[in-house]
């Protein structure tokens, strides 16, 4: 995970594009600024992060599913519970799956479990958009980068590889 | 009761809780945007509870895009009696394809 840079997905280490349903892992870092400031002396990882870890998890889903033809962008989270906590050094292993593949729109429910333990959950939902100019190139990069590509079989629309 | 009439109850209901509308306000002649005020955000709320709730889905995309190149008047989509139609004209099409 690099926090400061919103990339929160380390590695998908599954993909299943039939099911609907995607699993990832994150380590979160020993040391970041946000430690610095929630809290003082006492870091933990903030529930904004785990739940841009979730919505992270489910958009590459959701790219996939939709074969990188459009681009989620988050704009609900519903029934957020935040069952744990955790702090730095943590192994999250963060899972999600397709809820409903709507005209425009896509549900999905994700979860991050620690240690094996349910650490927090969510529904979420997300506008699907053509591509704005310029994102689909870096979107399929950073997706080939933590393999999704490679779970994905290199079977998505439009990938030259 | 007939099948239009059950349908916009159901419709109507949705509204109501999804947007938090009081439901003696939603009528077949309501337009959910002008009349009820309802944005682009609680609509796909909306979407994702009828797409449920029936087992369809409203293919949202393609009236945007109908609506927005002038090809066909937003009230086709958007006033509540034109809206149960068509989704009637869904689930009968789902049932005909099952």
């Amino acid at each position: 995970m690099r926090l400061e840079y919103f990339e929160m997905i380390d590695r998908v280490v599954r993909l299943d594009r039939a099911a609907g349903r995607i699993e990832a892992l994150a380590q979160v870092p020993d040391a970041s600024p946000v430690f610095e400031g929630h809290f003082p002396g006492h870091p933990l990882v903030p529930g904004v992060l785990l739940t841009e870890t979730m919505a992270q998890a489910s958009g590459y889903l959701v790219l996939a599913h939709l074969g990188f033809a459009q681009m989620p962008f988050l704009m609900a989270v519903d029934k957020a519970r935040f069952r744990s906590f955790v702090g730095p050094g943590a192994r999250l292993e963060i899972s999600a799956s397709l809820e409903h593949d709507g005209s425009g729109y896509a549900v999905t429910k994700a979860a991050i479990r620690h240690e094996g333990k349910a650490l927090c959950d969510a529904e979420l939902r997300f506008r699907t958009m053509p591509f704005p100019d310029g994102l689909d190139a870096p979107m399929r990069e950073r997706a080939r980068r933590i393999g999704l590509m490679d779970e994905a079989g290199g079977i998505l629309a439009g990938d030259p590889s | 009761m007939s099948t239009q009439t059950a349908t916009f109850d159901r419709v109507a209901d949705i509204i109501s809780d999804t947007a938090d509308i009081p439901r003696d306000k939603i009528t077949p002649e309501s337009h959910a945007i002008d009349d009820l005020g309802i944005d682009s955000l609680a609509f796909l709320d909306i979407a994702f509870a009828v797409d449920k709730a029936f087992g369809i889905k409203l293919p949202l995309e393609r009236w945007t895009q109908e609506v927005n190149e002038g090809k066909v008047p937003a009230e086709e989509y958007f006033v509540l009696k034109n809206l149960c139609a068509r989704i009637d004209a869904l689930v009968a099409e789902k049932a005909a394809k099952a």
